[in-house]
Formats: C-alpha cells, sequence, structure tokens
C-alpha cells in the first residue's frame, strides 16, 4: 500500500460509521417499537466495510445493495430525512414510500438500490460496470453482497461474466458468519469466500472487516486495479451483525451464543476506530463525543421530517409502474 | 396496415428481425446487443447475421450463457444510462432469470418510486413446430403479461417484426419482445426505413361483420386461413392481432364484438390459465349484453410441448381446429 491515509479521510471515514450506526440503532428500535412497518434489516457492526469503501467512490461510481442496505446508501451520501421518511412509508421518502428499507435507493448518488432478493445485486452491478466500460468512464460499480449470496448462481454468473469482460467491478463480499440464521459452515464447505476468486480469474483477498482501515486500503487497491482496466476483484470482509437478521431482537431464535456476540463487540469497528484516532491525536474523546451528539440531532431532526410528512394518497397505487 | 410505398420490398421474418435490430444500433448510440450466440454467430436462427461486422463489438457481443447475468447486465446497464437489447435465445430460458426480469427488471422504476428509467428491450424466441420439444418450443406469454411493469409485444408479420422491435427500443420501459420461430421464413412488406407501430395498439387483419377472432402471433396466420373456410358457411370472420399483449388493446377488441356479437379466441400456448382468459374476462365484462354466444376459446392442450411430430402436429393449434371450434360453438 503506497498511499498514505490521510487525517481528513480518517475522520470521514469515523464520520460516515457514526452516521451508521445511530441511524440504525434508532431506527431499529423504531421497528420494534411498533413505528415502522415491515422488516429491517441492520446493519450494526458491519460499518467499518461500507465507510472504508464508500470514502473512494463519488456520485458518479455505482454501487449495488443487499436486504442490509441502510448502511451503504447513509456511507454514500443519503439524507436522513429521506431515509426515514422511506422507512415509515411516507410520500416525501427516496422511492414515495413504495420501496421501504428493503429497496430504498438514489440513483443521484449513484445507490442503486437495497435488494430484497439474496443475490439479486451481482448481476445488476455488472451491469452498471458495463455501462461504465461502454461509456468509456473511469467509474466503478461496487456489489455489496453477503457470504449467504456468494451460494446464488446469480453471483457465480455475474462473476465470471464481470473477469470475462474484464468490467470495472469490485465485489465486496461481507462475511457475518450467517445467511439469514444458517452458520457458515452449515452453507458452504469454505472459510474464506475469497478462495472462489481464482475460479473466476480475478484476485481475491481477505480483510478485517472491523477495521476500516484495512478495508479502506483494500478496497483502494481493487478500485485502482478496476479503473485502470484490470478488471474486478472479490473482497472479502469478515464482520458480525450484531443484531438479528431481521430487527434487533429478530425472533429470539437460538441459532449463536451471547458469548460470540460479545466476542465480536470486543472488536467493534467505532470502539476501536475512536481509541486509535484519539491516540494519534485526531480525533478527542470529547470531539468524538460531540460527533455523536450532532449526528444524534440529526437522526432525531430525520425522524421530525418523516413523521410530519403525509403519507401516500392510495391514488398513486399505479403510478411509476411504467415510464 | 399502413401501406407506406407503392412497391415495399419483400423480407421474410427472420430479416425484418436483422432489420428492427440495424435501425435501432443505427439510431441510438446507446444501444447494444448482447445475448448468446448473437455476434459470432449471428444468433442460432441468424438473425443478427452481419451485424458484428457492421457496428463492431462493442455494439454487438456475445455473453457467456449466464440467463440471469444477461439480463442483469441488461438492467444494470438501462438504470445507468444505456439503451440494451438483451437477447433471450429461447423464451423457455425465462426460469434461468426470471428473478431478474419479474423483480428486477419489472419493479425496479415502481420501488424506487419511479426515479429509475429501464429502456430494456428483450427479443426472445418462442414457440412450437420444429420438434425441439417441451423446454424449447413453449409460448409463456402468460407468465410475463402477470407482471406490472413489463410491456409485451408479440410481432406476427415481417413488418410487424421491424417496426414493434423499433418501438421496443424507442420505449422508455422494459419491452420483451416474443418472436416466433415457425414465422421465421413467412415473407412480407418491410419498408427500409425506420418505422415504429405503436406499443399497444391492435390490429384489425380482416375485416368482418359476424363473428370476432382475436388471434395472437402466429395463429393471426391460422385465423386467416379458417376465415376462408368459415365464409362458405355464412360467417365473416373479423380477424384482431392484438400485436400488443400488455398493455392490451380492449378497446379495439370490445367495439369488435358489439358489432359481430360473437368471438373466438386463439394462441398457441396453453389454453388453461392462457391469455386469452384474460382476453375473455374483459369481453364479459364490457360487452356481455352483446354477445349471442358463449365466448370459445383455442390452445394447446394441458400437457407439455411434444417431441414427436405427431403428437406435435395434434399439440400446436391450427386453422382445422379454429373453424371445430366455431362450428361446435355456434352448433353448426
Amino acid at each position: 500500500m503506497s498511499t498514505q491515509i490521510t487525517d481528513a479521510t480518517l475522520l470521514d471515514i469515523h464520520q460516515r460509521m457514526v452516521r451508521i450506526r445511530i441511524f440504525e440503532e434508532t431506527a431499529g428500535k423504531m421497528m420494534e417499537d411498533g413505528k415502522i412497518p415491515g422488516a429491517l434489516h441492520l446493519y450494526v457492526g458491519q460499518e467499518a466495510i461500507a465507510a472504508g469503501v464508500m470514502v473512494h467512490l463519488s456520485n458518479e461510481d455505482y454501487i449495488t445493495s443487499s436486504h442490509r442496505g441502510h448502511g451503504h446508501l447513509i456511507a454514500k451520501g443519503g439524507e436522513y430525512d429521506r431515509m426515514f421518511a422511506e422507512l415509515y412509508g411516507k410520500a416525501t421518502g427516496y422511492c414515495k414510500g413504495k420501496g421501504g428499507s428493503m429497496h430504498i435507493s438514489n440513483l443521484e448518488l449513484g445507490m442503486l438500490g437495497a435488494n430484497g432478493i439474496v443475490g439479486g445485486g451481482p448481476p445488476i452491478a455488472v451491469g452498471a460496470a458495463f455501462s461504465i466500460k461502454f461509456k468509456q468512464k473511469d467509474n466503478v460499480a461496487v456489489c455489496f453482497f453477503g457470504d449467504g449470496a456468494s451460494n446464488e448462481g446469480s453471483f457465480h454468473e455475474a462473476a465470471n461474466m464481470a473477469a470475462l469482460f474484464k468490467l470495472p467491478c469490485i465485489f465486496v463480499c461481507e462475511n457475518n458468519g450467517y445467511g439469514e440464521y444458517t452458520p457458515q459452515a452449515n452453507h458452504q464447505a469454505i472459510v474464506d469466500v475469497a478462495d472462489r476468486a481464482p475460479g473466476y480469474g480475478m484476485p481475491g483477498v481477505v480483510v478485517d472487516g472491523m477495521d476500516a482501515v484495512a478495508v479502506y486500503e483494500a478496497a483502494g487497491e481493487a478500485i485502482r486495479f478496476a479503473r485502470q482496466g484490470s478488471g474486478p476483484t472479490l473482497l472479502e470482509c469478515k464482520t458480525y451483525r450484531y443484531y438479528d437478521h431481521v430487527g434487533v431482537r429478530g425472533m429470539g431464535l437460538s441459532y449463536r451464543t451471547d458469548e460470540e456476540v460479545e466476542r465480536w463487540r470486543q472488536k467493534d469497528p467505532i470502539m476501536n476506530f475512536e481509541a486509535r484516532l484519539a491516540e494519534q491525536g485526531i480525533l478527542s474523546a470529547d470531539a468524538a463525543r460531540t460527533i455523536h451528539e450532532q449526528v444524534e440531532q440529526e437522526v432525531q431532526a430525520g425522524i421530525a421530517f418523516a413523521e410530519s410528512s403525509p403519507m401516500p394518497d392510495p391514488s398513486t397505487i399505479t403510478d411509476d409502474v411504467y415510464a | 396496415m399502413a401501406e407506406a410505398q407503392p412497391q415495399p420490398r419483400e423480407l421474410p421474418y427472420v430479416a425484418a428481425i436483422t432489420d428492427g435490430v440495424r435501425a435501432v444500433l443505427t439510431e441510438q448510440p446507446d444501444a447494444f446487443v448482447a445475448g448468446e450466440d448473437v455476434a459470432g454467430a449471428g444468433g442460432v436462427y441468424g438473425y443478427y447475421r452481419g451485424l458484428l461486422k457492421e457496428f463492431g463489438p462493442n455494439r454487438i457481443f456475445d455473453t457467456p450463457i449466464s440467463e440471469e447475468a444477461i439480463v442483469g447486465l441488461g438492467v444494470g446497464a438501462a438504470v445507468t444510462g444505456c439503451r440494451p437489447i438483451i437477447d433471450l435465445m429461447f423464451m423457455d430460458f425465462m426460469g434461468e432469470c426470471m428473478d431478474e426480469i419479474a423483480n428486477q427488471l419489472a419493479k425496479m422504476r415502481y420501488m424506487f418510486g419511479g426515479r429509475a428509467t429501464l429502456p430494456v428491450t428483450m427479443l426472445t424466441m418462442a414457440g412450437a413446430g420444429m420438434s425441439l420439444a417441451a423446454q424449447h418450443s413453449q409460448s409463456l406469454e402468460a407468465w410475463i403479461c402477470h407482471l406490472p411493469g413489463l410491456k409485451v409485444v408479440m410481432p406476427t408479420t415481417p413488418y410487424d417484426a421491424k417496426g414493434l422491435i423499433i418501438a421496443a427500443a424507442r420505449d422508455d420501459n422494459p419491452v420483451i419482445v416474443i418472436l416466433n420461430k415457425m414465422s421465421l421464413a413467412i415473407t412480407g412488406p418491410v419498408p427500409e426505413e425506420s418505422y415504429a407501430i405503436p406499443i399497444g395498439e391492435a390490429n384489425i387483419v380482416r375485416e368482418g361483420t359476424n363473428y370476432t377472432i382475436v388471434a395472437l402471433g402466429r395463429m393471426v396466420h391460422e385465423a386467416l386461413k379458417a376465415a376462408e373456410v368459415l365464409k362458405d358457411l355464412g360467417i365473416d370472420a373479423e380477424i384482431i392481432d392484438p400485436r400488443t399483449l400488455q398493455p392490451f388493446d380492449t378497446d379495439t377488441v370490445i367495439a369488435s364484438v358489439k358489432k359481430t356479437h360473437r368471438a373466438l379466441i386463439v394462441h398457441e400456448a396453453v389454453r388453461f390459465g392462457g391469455f386469452g382468459g384474460e382476453i375473455t374476462a374483459q369481453i364479459q365484462e364490457l360487452a356481455f349484453d352483446y354477445l349471442d354466444a358463449p365466448i370459445a376459446r383455442v390452445g394447446a392442450p394441458f400437457s407439455p410441448v411434444p417431441f414427436s411430430p405427431a403428437l406435435e402436429a395434434h399439440y400446436v393449434p391450427n386453422a382445422d381446429r379454429i373453424v371445430a371450434e366455431v362450428k361446435q360453438q355456434l352448433a353448426l
């Protein structure tokens, strides 16, 4: 790794992680309290990945996301007010209340949507990457997906096609150890999803997904590789989700132990990152607290916006089906 | 059909498809063709032949045999500003890519609150008659007409094939163009210039006074043959080719039934649960009082498409079966 990470970039990554964490903690509580309808898949624990990757990208770079997509949108620049409005099903939401959590998107930011279908994103990311190449731009498309999705045929087809066409596509596997409620050991015979990369003819890299700097550096390398026309990379980030597959407490299933959750919490991407920034004199504990408070206020403002927004009118049900 | 020129050239359906795709690639710089064997081989039925030489490998290229990624390529490229033409070699292969068709392509605009535009044209080959058996012969239009967000067209003649492909590519919505393999050799007039047949407009192929036949795709040709036989029985059939199934031109069908008071729907697809059921329902909802007889439907039996020519010949509806159905309906 040749490029030195700047203080400004470190602070940027920190800000993005905190913005995801507080949004998700709040949204999760609201879902469990019945204020937000439907199902939320929370990103808490995985923040280092979205932040470490997205800090490299502009609005002209595309991402596809998964069912666990809020974090990706926030890291890509999503606004709290429009996001909360969408989660509430309000007319002022990013998708006018027609998509909700699982389809939240903002094309102006290059965020091509969360996706309710596991493995739905990779073929679309390939299409976006193709579009970049077709229009002779030097942007990239980043596909976020999980260890569970790595078993879908769509991922296989997409990875093969992206490598064959040397598309500027980065496959970021957020391996949180579980496909829904099934541990990785029970859903695939390998430990590292990145092992599959050579089979497609692309580099495979494994990084600590709880370490934003590690993610930042590995993503930077993969993005440079893609921008120079060398094709895709499979970047696997080892991570963990603190909450359940759905919501906070989820369905109360005993598929993992409290000890396991606690062990991962000790590797918390924000806590450890803040300790490192304090140690390096980049961000004091007080300054970090101030950032948390500011973000908390923004979250409350976003909720207020959502709550005061109108519900969509039933007469708009069949609008937006066709252009 | 508009007679644009006094003596337009005649082309087979297969060449009209090529002509349509050529027109799209010429007039739309953001259009490209992607699919299995489309470039080097020119398509398994040859309707992309010559286009690689003409437009080069950036505009038409072969993909791996990966239908889900092919459709995903279309979705992702379209939502980021391209106008892809995606080839799905056989309609039967929709099973391989139904998630991308049904859950991504059809729904993305709606799920995103109208903020995504998906100008994807998918060309796909349907129909029985070549002994290609159960997995290469189906007519599955009912699957996709049930999905809000998609448009579905079904060209019958060479003229329609070119005009509907161009219309599909100019449309800002996903349009699936269902081609018919037994129609490839059928010839007809095809103007040289680029022209679009409006999506959503049916074509009255034969005007008649006392019987309406709504025929889908290749069945239009069979209905025309049947009409000649029916003429001798005092039946003057009006034949409607919807050309577009989604959105469906209900008005043209209803106006015809109000005039003729009788209707029959014929399609190649399995009769049970076929698109003919939807047309039947619309007629009884909107023209019940005008009907002098129950609405008749002709379609394939409730079985997979058989391989043996002896069986397949009895599977696909034809003029004889249309005539027999009319006779039975009217107790002639």
